[in-house]
């Protein structure tokens, strides 16, 4: 029984992860030296240092925020009830950028910085800003149940939140330039600390939204279904706005403000399987991590030597991407 | 509870001065009602009566005061995973379940056995057998591997209820179960529902088929709130009572061994 099916889902997440892994050697052999380095790097301490200390955790990074943010569309998803939730959208994003904002005004450094202490509290604190611009987000839309109320109360709440985080970079001057990359989202920064944190965020996402993925489920019958089930429903939504804001947080704060990939990995997950949330996280999760890092490499080969910063890319395909899904989901149902 | 006849004489719902709001608006004033084991029972009554209401505090998703008794036990102090194993709760297709059209019929059946699963084991032999009879009864099992979302109304309200039907709760109750069902499939229904009964389970419909409902052993009619009459379908003083709160605009019959209500 079932074995067509999970034969479906082996396979996506084999072909995904053998794509990511070519994407990677690519992704080593980009950059404004070319593929030589890679093929210097044995002999040439340089060329070794320009793909082990840039170009690797660049790409391994880039592959790992869109796993998060892949993960938290997913997880979005299933705890809103609704297929256009995304972590960019709902507001989290911006709450997430903010944190980090506030926390480089407070404490001073860089986004830049490899250092363990800064890398660990910039997480922090673009966590809680997610988390607190989720809660908004909710307060606002009254509720998850209206698709639209939710988008839109999502979409007011990172416009105000950037416009925060706009004033404090004015403010002061000395992280405006710091904070200049980092808004347009790039991956352009991100070193081996970084990578870290996020592999760790990664690992202790995957594992709750796993161990939650039930409650996804049962949540997908509708409330007063998944309640009928004994499902204890509100200490397992608050512990996914949690994994929710986790992922967007350490994302964030490595990279920036990306946005789409959270939207965009789930629907494609689902267009070629359709499966339980336990499934549907860690493919999203492995797609989203494709996605980056094929955008990543996009933006530096497409006006190379000079780079286009991925966000920007996401954003242009991602959002082609967010109108046709809404142009076919209207087609079909006959509304908006 | 010694013998056999002891368990029986504890109703399987009881419901002590239920009243509930929704909203501003009080919805159910003071409902008493004792619904006997092992026996199928139909709730009646025109629309905006409160019987999809009375059926979710019977079935504890519903604040509500006063007090509901799920097979002798307070229904509060049901820890909700023992709750979900003794009762099994299906809502109106259409509120509410349409994010489920992206999992499959077998994923959405294999949900009733959430109750029954230790949290993250995979399922174990029972559940699947507890899956595979729920969806064969309902006709389902050969749409397994389909998603629930390119099924026509019909074909998705027997997937959900074969979700429902998977729990193999001790009591069901289903709001408008046969929504969407053609004439044979409703029939299946009925023999599915007395075939639980027949098994010793209590089944709770609330219909709008009031043929269908009349074939129940017993109905509660329900007007503006209340609990009107509750008595045997054969029972001349119900059927007055379910011609009384449509207005006497329907009237009840006898056709070929089965009542059924005609309108006037």
């Amino acid at each position: 029984m079932h074995t067509a099916h999970l034969r479906r889902v082996v396979l996506l997440g084999a072909a995904l992860l053998v794509l990511g892994a070519a994407l990677l050697v690519f992704g080593l052999g980009i950059g404004s030296t070319g593929f030589e380095s890679l093929l210097a790097a044995r002999h040439d301490p340089v060329a070794l240092q320009i793909v082990w200390d840039i170009r690797l955790p660049r790409t391994l990074g880039a592959w790992l925020a869109g796993a998060l943010l892949g993960l938290g569309g997913a997880v979005a998803q299933g705890l809103f009830r609704n297929p256009l939730a995304d972590p960019y959208l709902l507001g989290s994003a911006s709450g997430a950028s903010l944190g980090v904002a506030v926390a480089l005004m407070l404490f001073g450094g860089s986004v830049a910085s490899t250092q363990w202490v800064m890398r660990i509290g910039l997480t922090g604190a673009a966590f809680i800003g997610a988390v607190l611009a989720v809660l908004l987000t909710l307060t606002l839309a009254r509720g998850v149940q209206q698709t639209l109320r939710l988008l839109l109360a999502g979409v007011i709440v990172g416009v105000v939140l950037g416009a925060a985080k706009d004033l404090i970079t004015i403010a002061s001057a000395d992280i405006l330039q710091a904070i200049q990359g980092f808004i347009l989202g790039s991956t352009g920064l991100v070193g081996w600390s970084a990578c870290a944190v996020m592999a760790g965020a990664c690992a202790i996402c995957l594992l709750s939204a796993w161990a939650l993925a039930p409650v996804l489920d049962g949540l997908a019958l509708g409330e007063a279904t998944a309640r009928s089930l004994g499902l204890p429903l509100g200490a397992m939504r608050a512990a996914l706005v949690v994994v929710l804001a986790l992922a967007t947080g350490a994302a964030v704060a490595q990279t920036g403000l990306i946005a789409f990939v959270g939207l965009a990995a789930p629907h494609l997950v689902r267009s070629v399987v359709k499966t339980t949330h336990a499934r549907l996280i860690l493919l999203s999760a492995l797609m989203g991590g494709l996605l980056l890092m094929a955008a990543d490499l996009l933006a530096r080969w497409l006006i190379a030597p000079q780079e286009l910063p991925v966000g920007v890319l996401t954003a242009v395909l991602g959002g082609s991407y967010l109108l046709w899904l809404m142009h076919r989901r209207s087609a079909r149902s006959g509304v908006a | 509870m010694s013998d056999n006849n002891d368990t029986n004489a504890v109703p399987a719902l009881e419901a002590r001065r239920v009243s509930a709001t929704l909203g501003m608006t009080e919805v159910l004033h003071d409902i008493d009602l004792k619904l006997s084991r092992a026996r199928w029972t139909s709730i009646v009554g025109p629309n905006g009566a409160g019987k999809s209401t009375l059926l979710k505090a019977l079935a504890g998703l519903l604040a509500h005061r006063g007090e509901v008794r799920l097979l002798g036990e307070a229904q509060g102090r049901v820890p909700a995973r023992i709750r979900a194993q003794r009762l099994s709760w299906l809502g109106q297709s259409g509120t509410g379940e349409a994010s489920a059209d992206d999992l499959m019929v077998y994923d959405v059946a294999m949900l009733g056995r959430l109750p029954h699963q230790r949290w993250l084991a995979a399922p174990s032999a029972a559940d699947r057998e507890a899956v595979e009879r729920a969806l064969r009864s309902t006709q389902a099992w050969d749409w397994r591997d389909r998603p629930l979302g390119q099924l026509s109304g019909g074909e998705r309200q027997r997937v959900l209820l074969g979700r429902a039907l998977a729990v193999e709760a001790e009591v069901l109750l289903m709001d408008e179960p046969l929504a969407n069902l053609d004439p044979p499939h409703q029939a299946d229904w009925m023999q599915t529902a007395r075939g639980l009964v027949a098994q010793g389970r209590t089944v709770v419909s609330v219909l709008h088929e009031l043929p269908m409902a009349l074939a129940a052993d017993e109905m509660v009619v329900m007007d503006k709130g209340r609990v009107v009459h509750h008595g045997g379908c054969d029972d001349p003083v119900t059927h007055a009572a379910l011609e009384q709160v449509f207005d006497h605009r329907i009237r009840v019959h006898r056709v070929a061994e089965q009542w059924i209500a005609l309108p006037l």
